[in-house]
């Protein structure tokens, strides 16, 4: 029999009606009360669970004590294992990773959870890539792509996970911005990690492409370009990411998922850089710079990969700025364009316009870059 | 179908049928031959043993040993087993042009005066066939504004790669063919303009659509430069929107020194209308199994139609069909010529095909084709997005040419349903809709395009159906999850398409894969 895990975080998307841009933190959770914000989890989390209903008895589903899993089970009239313990109506991010460290160690095989960004770095906190896990989009951040695109269809995707109807997985972005900063106005988001999420594939696509390429032979196809067409003469920098880290897979070389390397022909020179490493490495030297849009959401520059700061990106030049994304990634943008923050809004508006993003072997596509 | 509803009660065979290799028994035959007479084999000889040796298998081939009947059994369970154009409203494949091949021009070409020819024959043997050939390459000339024709690519994809052989032999004889190593495309020309290049040995950049759908003028800017062989690209695109600005795409192309060829094989909405001349295309092809009518055939026997303009005439494959003024011959002299894609002249029977087709329709008629495709397909617009669930991407507000590519993703975010399990249920009420949506920007594609041949009313029937199964979608949606309930085969697991050991494209591949 199967276990599935539910944690919900009974107070994620509550600030989100009340207009305060996030739940993160006692005080800003008690603003929203007064405000009258209501939990919106449960009822969201209701709807994915009236999808798995029939699989009742194929599954066992543990959970945590009431408004964190308990009762919305138990409204379904399922029958849920209850573990764990929490102080009812203050719950706190340490009960989610508490929670998910548990479900953890009871070996479920998929962990849903109910939540936003906040949720996602709890449970990528404590269990990180150990687990697989889908997110049930009921935050009011929702940057990171480890959700489904609503509850019902994370109910859809964690059946078809459950009866190996869905076998791959997929490394999806965790993403989470500065609350704080962001109420009064500044944008500044961070790539926190990845969490493995079940792989939808496209069914449709599948019935005609029969041995479909899957995302990962695409990265290592962009991967063999990539290194065809180094230059001896050039030092790279490669930027955070996974298509980005299969570069480095490829080449045998030690590299940073989060953060920025910088290579010479072939060989590592350096790993994890920040940017004043990055200036000290480039100075007076022929320089590429390879960096891949976050899924979903396109991000190119400002968003995770900091350290390749404007002054950074002025140094190398727009001509040597490489843009890899597999097309399953980019298709995942439905038409948005690339996306650039660099802080430096002359720096965005030169950035913008038509680029060419290298999307397989001896393969590439124009795309748009807005700022 | 009853008065009230438009939706058939449909049931289609399911004979559970073996491979014909399953159903061989060992020594069992069609017919038996007499044993040779005496007086016979005193002239002839023993028939065999006079052939020259290099025609003489050193063992048989393995072919399936089956009785007359059972034969046609087989093949009847099988012709059972099918949907197609003479049997259902066959408008859900898009980009397919679907249409009815008038049976007239099939008795034509299974008629003995045609079928007891052999392309080996003195051509002062064949003077009619190459009549028709050479008087089809004028039609084509007359439709594209192209200068020549040659039908020797035996389909579409065949045709590009042509296309990109022609490129290739340009450029070699400007001595650029190494610094020109990049084919630009657009993402919804079909995807074998982007495929055929690359099996070429061309790097490949393909533009995305803006968000009407269309390929930017800038985004070409960005791709063109001296590294620039071609362009491919189709227009109307696989979404039915034209592109308005396809000169200025030649014009580009031309000027950074590339070549431009024009993909229309699906050309239904614009005979007549507008041509690759007048956009200043060098190259095009036509498939005439899809806007001539000629039938598909399950992936052949087809024909890509390929037209060059005179500059690009001394590259086309040998030989050329051609016509002195008394009488038609075959030109192998092309010094330039990329050599041959097909054995001998194209597959004629399509040819022979397309060639009555056009005569029974005229210049009129063939303009009247287009007009009546893209009313139709522009009824059918209005009338699916009535439909919940059901969106049509890009282009909002405005007319298309001669197809849609819709979308289901409302319906799916609200049920769940997609449009594979649309296309499965769609099966039971005796109707087809295809998979093939490449390249999936849009999400849960469905691309219809109802040429000219169906009536309202059949058109109104499809219509129905899909109301039906939406219908189901959102109050059960179970029922369509667990489609077909009524067709030949339940859901297939593609799995193991991913995993070549698994499957095999002939009996000889699975006994090889299988070690039987």
């Amino acid at each position: 029999m199967k276990k599935l895990g539910l944690i919900i975080n009974p107070i994620a998307g509550m600030g989100g009606k009340v207009g305060l841009k996030g739940t993160d933190g006692l005080e800003i959770l008690a603003k929203a009360r007064n405000l009258g914000a209501k939990p919106i989890s449960p009822q969201r989390t209701i709807k994915t669970l009236e999808r798995l209903t029939s699989l009742e008895d194929e599954i066992e589903l543990i959970t945590y004590p009431g408004e964190m899993g308990e009762g919305v089970v138990k409204q379904c009239g399922l029958n849920p294992k209850i573990i764990g313990s929490i102080d009812e109506g203050n719950t706190t991010p340490y009960d989610t990773q508490q929670a998910s460290k548990e479900l953890y160690e009871l070996k479920v095989d998929l962990l849903l959870f109910a939540g936003g960004d906040g949720t996602a770095r709890d449970i990528y906190n404590s269990v990180g890539t150990k687990l697989v896990v889908l997110g049930i989009p009921t935050g009011v951040k929702m940057h990171s792509a480890v959700y489904a695109c609503n509850p019902m269809r994370a109910g859809d995707l964690a059946a078809s996970y459950l009866q190996g109807e869905v076998r791959e997985l997929k490394e999806a972005e965790v993403m989470d911005i500065d609350e704080e900063a962001f109420r009064s106005g500044i944008v500044s988001a961070k790539l926190y990690g990845y969490l493995n999420i079940p792989y939808e594939r496209n069914h449709v696509q599948r019935l005609k492409s029969g041995s479909s390429i899957n995302e990962r032979y695409s990265q290592e196809a962009i991967a063999q370009e990539i290194i065809e067409n180094m230059e001896e003469d050039y030092y790279y920098i490669i930027g955070p990411g996974t298509t980005t880290r299969s570069i480095m897979e490829r080449l045998k070389l030690e590299n940073t998922l989060l953060g920025v390397d910088i290579v010479h022909r072939k060989q590592l020179v350096e790993k994890d850089l920040s940017e004043k490493g990055i200036l000290e490495h480039i100075r007076e030297k022929k320089v590429k710079m390879i960096v891949t849009p976050i899924g979903g959401q396109g991000f190119l520059l400002g968003r995770g990969n900091q350290q390749i700061s404007s002054e950074v990106i002025k140094q190398i030049g727009k001509d040597n700025i490489i843009i890899i994304a597999t097309k399953q990634k980019i298709n995942s943008l439905n038409g948005q364009p690339f996306l650039v923050d660099t802080g430096d809004s002359d720096l965005d508006r030169m950035l913008s316009g038509f680029v060419s993003a290298v999307t397989g072997y001896r393969e590439s596509v124009i795309y748009r870059i807005s700022s | 179908m009853t008065r009230e509803s438009k939706v058939r009660n449909f049931h289609q065979a399911k004979w559970d049928e073996p491979v014909i290799y399953e159903l061989s028994s060992k020594g069992e035959r069609g017919i038996l031959f007499p044993e040779i007479e005496k007086e016979i084999e005193a002239i002839v000889g023993d028939g065999i043993s006079k052939l020259p040796s290099n025609m003489i298998r050193a063992q048989p081939p393995n072919l399936p040993e089956l009785s007359q009947m059972q034969v046609l059994k087989h093949y009847l369970r099988m012709s059972q087993q099918t949907l197609g154009a003479d049997l259902n409203v066959d408008i859900g494949q898009g980009t397919c042009t679907m249409k009815y091949s008038p049976k007239i021009n099939e008795q034509f070409a299974t008629a003995p005066k045609f079928t007891e020819l052999h392309p080996s024959q003195d051509e002062s043997t064949v003077q009619g066939i190459l009549e028709i050939i050479y008087k089809l390459d004028l039609f084509l000339r007359e439709i594209s504004g192209l200068d020549k024709f040659t039908f020797q690519p035996g389909g579409g994809s065949q045709a590009i790669f042509a296309m990109v052989s022609i490129i290739y032999a340009h450029h070699e004889a400007n001595g650029e063919a190494e610094q020109r190593d990049e084919i630009i495309s657009t993402m919804f020309s079909h995807p074998s303009d982007a495929a055929a290049p690359n099996v070429k040995g061309y790097r490949v950049i393909n533009i995305y659509p803006n968000e009407d759908g269309l390929p930017d003028v800038e985004a070409l800017t960005e791709a063109v430069s001296e590294r620039t062989a071609g362009l491919l690209i189709t227009n109307p695109e696989d979404t039915g929107i034209f592109n308005p600005r396809i000169k200025e795409f030649t014009r580009i192309v031309h000027e950074a020194g590339g070549v431009c060829g024009y993909d229309q094989a699906n050309a239904n909405g614009v005979l007549g209308i507008t041509r690759a001349k007048e956009a200043d295309f060098d190259l095009c092809f036509f498939n005439l199994h899809k806007t001539f009518s000629s039938p598909h055939g399950c992936g052949g026997p087809a024909s890509g139609a390929l037209g060059v303009s005179k500059e690009f005439m001394k590259y086309l494959p040998v030989p050329l069909v051609e016509y002195d003024g008394s009488k038609y011959h075959l030109n192998y002299d092309i010094p330039k010529s990329i050599g041959k894609v097909r054995s001998f002249y194209g597959v004629v029977p399509a040819i022979l095909k397309a060639y009555s087709w056009i005569m029974s329709l005229g210049k009129d008629g063939l303009r009247e084709v287009s007009e009546i495709a893209v009313l139709n397909n522009n009824y059918l617009l209005k009338k699916i997005l009535e439909i919940r669930g059901a969106s049509a991407p890009y282009a909002k507000g405005r007319h298309r040419i001669e197809q849609v590519r819709y979308s289901w993703d409302e319906l799916y975010k609200e049920t769940g349903v997609t449009t594979e399990d649309v296309t499965c249920r769609m099966a039971d009420f005796g109707f087809h809709m295809w998979s093939s949506h490449h390249p999936f920007i849009v999400p849960q594609p469905f691309t219809l395009e109802p040429t000219e041949s169906y009536s309202k009313t059949e058109l109104d029937e499809y219509i129905s159906g899909l109301k039906k199964v939406v219908e189901e979608a959102y109050e059960n949606p179970e029922i369509v999850k667990g489609a077909p309930h009524r067709s030949v085969v339940h859901k297939i697991d593609h799995d193991p398409l991913d995993d070549p050991s698994k499957w095999a494209i002939t009996w000889r591949s699975y006994l090889k894969k299988s070690k039987k």
